[in-house]
């Protein structure tokens, strides 16, 4: 039997407005080399300025992952020729990177964790993009120099379904700092899997295999499972030394397997040197105090929630996952909505109606209207089932919830005299009926319920029709 | 030719006409080849309309083809300024013409530019130093006002003495490297040369500040240098007597007749020696290739300059670099690459580094008990061409002057005197760091009593 091991490298875009060694922007999606200057192309001459923003940014991340922030760390310059890379060289960052050690904690549906250990978490510049058609290569240097955290896990994880929650994990914590867009499309969130087996038992590392092109959750699993499958198979029939070489693979989206990509890199030989156009990045005793100051990370949201506000831990989990939710969730608290409420009408009622890749974010509804909407219920102004009508109608039309009430007609009856007035009516018309129901036939107390509620076209307060009908019924 | 400072003076008409004679006598003088212009049979460079300057061809000027002497940079032209021209300009200085140089910086008899040889104007069968050996000539046949250089290892002071002319190589981190080609980033500070210690000082105030382009750059303001000249100031000389010993016997000679003016000036004259000088040879060699290797990787045919015929990627790059490249650049490459490879980088590259912090140690007791050190530029003065043909040889060349790099410090060049053979000699002075002020003074003081 073997047990898999598994490590990540995880690029994070930091979401600085300008890239990290020149004032160009980090936009996304421009023509091609629009987004370009005389640092970033490598022309003669040129050198490179730190964007201090981006120091700051990696602060925070070590911060929120008990890591250890060097005050002192250095800028390497990483050789080799692509020509992706306008200098010939990356700056990267090695023998001291920014920020050192920390952990990070994963969660199972069971309420079980596990903690998985981040080596490093070093600085450095992107490269730009080849862009090949048939005969020809076009280089876009547009995100040449825009600023990357590359995020180094321990081989701490044994299964690709632990490498997804610790990316998830990962990915929260940089959205709830704010430090990344980490959009995967976008490529703001990029991932490199190193994977190796070894007979359970084993405390050896064997030979691991580098993963890259993974773009999304979906194909990082199929790319583990893939290759935990080759490299078990190998070993099986005796091939492993022959077929399980320390190697870089990409993931062939189309056809679900892993390739070797031997060519690039015969062996690594990347001649690091600490740059000269650089100084050290020494972190003043203020920007340092400045930015160990953070925002509440996903785990203490969702532990303040289920205090707080007495929601179920799944529920709160659920609702933590992304920080735009939990912010949304917030804010339906703040508009005065019911905790308990608002979580169900958010994850179910609201998420429920989602399409074509509404978010939080992008939602038709926002977290003011869903909250009033919930305050509606609460306070007796329309049914549960009335707001579904009202949600219904606010995700295709941009009004106020209280004009979409009126407007619907759905304002709910609890003035005693006009339910009073329908009952008194259905009574009347329903003698034989309400002869049954004194002999005996309690049932019948339903029907009476469900001619009420009709007569009022569903806006009658239910619970004052009970009350009422009992009252007259005797 | 008329003084920079003298240039100052003149007005818009006055500079017009400075211009256009300076053009005659560029054009009759074509066989010096100090300007790239003149090997070329180009009209000179133009930018501005202020008092002409040579640039050396590895400073950036906007528009101009700009190619430290390298045939892989053919065809370029640079989009931007160097924060050195933009500096001149804003003080009415403006770069006039492309001054020669070895290919990338790396040399020291401008022998090695893709362009041709500059001839020393005092012997044209002999070198004019390099790597600034352009604009050296240039202002010793008196075709220039004034120019700027770039030192990485005595490029700016070597060929200022095989010239006859000043040359001022500031602090480390004391001028903006934004728009200098690089070299060795570590190293590399861009000076003036120019016909008189007073213009070198003018010059380099013009060039010198702290600027946010350039990282390394000091973050200290600068104090004008030129307007407080004092020839009168009594210094404490520090003299490298090992050094001065080490010349031959004409250099040795002057050097100590200048000792003995500057004794008699009212100087205080101390002695000291500085380690065996090879070592600083090894240190420097190992620091500089590595660095030249990252930085000349941007010389890859892909964005700019010259791109080779090729059917595939690594193709490309071979036979660009290949072609584009002269020997001693890619024999430094070579080097550099393999200082830095994984089994060496600590034998050479931290090795180089433990003793760059030696030598600087070494100079800073020296400067504890001076105000200035003395020494002399060259163990020769200026060869024939084609005379040293093995790099190596080529190497001792810089063994006075390197040092003086891998320790940040300031040094100005200055003429004390000629050979048996009529040839320029020139002595250094090297200052505290950031001691500009007593380095002109101290210089200006040697001018001074050797014109007397």
């Amino acid at each position: 039997m073997f047990e898999v091991v598994i490590g990540l490298e995880v690029h994070a875009q930091l979401n600085t407005k300008t890239k990290i060694f020149c004032s160009c922007p980090t936009s996304f999606g421009d023509a091609p080399n629009t987004n370009v200057c005389t640092v970033c192309l490598g022309l003669p001459g040129a050198l490179p300025v730190l964007n201090i923003e981006t120091v700051k940014k990696s602060i925070a991340f070590g911060t929120a992952i008990g890591a250890t922030v060097h005050k002192k760390s250095i800028f390497n310059r990483k050789n080799y020729f692509y020509p992706d890379l306008p200098k010939g060289y990356q700056i990267s960052q090695f023998e001291i990177p920014i920020v050192e050690g920390g952990e990070v904690i994963i969660d199972f549906e069971d309420g079980t964790q596990k903690t998985i250990g981040v080596t490093r978490a070093h600085l450095e510049e992107d490269a730009g993009k080849n862009n090949h058609h048939g005969s020809v290569s076009h280089v876009d240097l547009n995100r040449a120099g825009t600023p990357l955290l590359e995020i180094v896990s321990e081989p701490d994880m044994r299964s690709a379904d632990e490498a997804i929650r610790y990316l998830k994990k990962l990915h929260s914590i940089v959205r709830y700092l704010d430090i990344s867009d980490a959009n995967m499309q976008e490529g703001s969130f990029r991932c490199d899997v190193n994977i190796s087996i070894r007979p359970k038992g084993e405390d050896k590392l064997y030979t691991r295999a580098e993963i890259k092109n993974l773009n999304s959750f979906k194909f990082i699993q199929k790319a583990i499972e893939y290759e935990v499958q080759r490299q078990c198979e190998a070993w099986e029939d005796g091939r492993y030394d022959e077929e399980v070489v320390q190697e870089t693979r990409l993931f062939d989206v189309d056809k679900g397997v892993t390739k070797s990509m031997r060519g690039k890199e015969d062996s690594a030989e990347y001649r690091y040197f600490p740059d000269p156009d650089l100084l050290p990045v020494v972190i003043p005793d203020e920007m340092m105090e400045e930015c160990i100051k953070i925002p509440e990370l996903p785990d203490e949201k969702k532990n303040r929630f289920v205090n707080e506000y007495g929601i179920k831990e799944y529920d709160a989990t659920v609702i933590t996952g992304l920080v735009e939710m939990a912010h949304f969730f917030e804010n339906m608290i703040k508009e005065g909505a019911d905790a308990k409420m608002s979580v169900t009408w958010l994850t179910v009622e609201l998420l429920g109606r989602f399409s074509g890749g509404m978010s939080a974010v992008t939602s038709p509804v926002n977290a003011q209207k869903l909250g009033t909407l919930v305050k509606r219920i609460k306070d007796g102004t329309i049914s549960g089932k009335a707001a579904k009508e009202v949600l219904d109608f606010l995700m295709e039309n941009d009004v106020s919830v209280d004009a979409t009430i009126e407007k619907l007609g759905l304002k709910q009856v609890s003035d005693d005299g006009a339910i009073l007035e329908m009952i008194d009516a259905i009574i009347a018309a329903n003698t034989d009926k309400v002869e049954q129901y004194k002999s005996g036939k309690d049932k019948l107390f339903g029907f009476f319920v469900g001619q009420t509620m009709k007569a009022s076209k569903g806006t009658a307060n239910p619970g004052k029709v009970n009350e009422l009908l009992k009252q007259r019924l005797g | 030719m008329i003084t920079l400072k003298e240039a100052l003076a003149l007005n818009k008409e006055e500079i017009v006409k400075l211009r256009s004679d300076l053009k005659t006598k560029i054009e009759e003088k074509k066989e010096i080849g100090a300007y790239i212009e003149q090997l070329q049979n180009k009209p000179i460079a133009e930018f501005g309309e202020g008092i002409p300057i040579a640039i050396k061809d590895n400073i950036q000027v906007n528009g101009w083809n700009v190619t430290s002497g390298s045939n892989i940079l053919q065809g370029y032209v640079a989009p931007y300024n160097a924060t050195v021209i933009d500096n001149m300009l804003s003080h009415g200085l403006a770069p006039f013409g492309r001054a020669n140089m070895d290919e990338f910086a790396m040399g020291s008899s401008t022998e090695s530019s893709f362009y041709g040889k500059t001839l020393n104007p005092h012997n044209t069968s002999c070198v004019p130093g390099g790597s600034s050996g352009g604009s050296a000539a240039a202002v010793a046949a008196g075709i220039a006002v004034a120019a700027l250089g770039s030192d990485t290892g005595g490029s700016i002071r070597q060929p200022a003495a095989f010239c006859g002319c000043v040359g001022m190589k500031p602090t480390y981190g004391k001028v903006s490297r934004y728009g200098l080609a690089s070299y060795s980033s570590s190293l590399d500070q861009i000076g003036p040369i120019t016909q008189n210690v007073e213009d070198a000082a003018i010059l380099y105030d013009i060039i010198a500040g702290h600027e946010v382009k350039d990282s390394t750059s000091a973050n200290i303001a600068h104090e004008k240098v030129s307007d407080k000249l004092d020839s009168q100031r009594k210094l404490t000389i520090a003299v490298i007597e090992n050094y001065v010993e080490e010349t031959d016997e004409e250099i040795k000679n002057t050097t100590k007749a200048a000792i003995k003016a500057l004794e008699d000036a009212g100087h205080k004259i101390v002695y000291k020696n500085l380690t065996n000088s090879k070592y600083d040879i090894a240190t420097y060699y190992v620091i500089a290739a590595a660095e030249a290797s990252a930085n000349f990787s941007r010389y890859d045919g892909v964005r700019y300059g010259n791109r080779a015929e090729s059917t595939n990627l690594k193709e490309m790059y071979n036979k660009t670099r290949s072609e584009g490249f002269g020997e001693e650049v890619k024999r430094r490459i070579l080097l550099g690459t393999f200082v830095l490879s994984s089994g060496y980088y600590d034998a050479y590259y931290i090795k180089a580094q433990k003793a760059r912090h030696f030598i600087k140690s070494q100079f800073e007791e020296i400067l504890n008990e001076a105000d200035l050190i003395f020494a002399p530029v060259t163990p020769t003065t200026a060869f024939e061409f084609g005379s040293k043909s093995d790099p190596l040889e080529m190497y001792l060349q810089d063994i006075y002057t390197i040092s003086v790099n891998l320790a940040g410090l300031p040094a100005i060049s200055l003429p004390i005197g000629f050979d048996s053979k009529n040839m320029p000699i020139g002595a250094q002075f090297i200052g505290h760091a950031y001691g500009e002020q007593a380095l002109f003074d101290g210089a200006l003081s040697l001018e001074k009593i050797l014109k007397k």
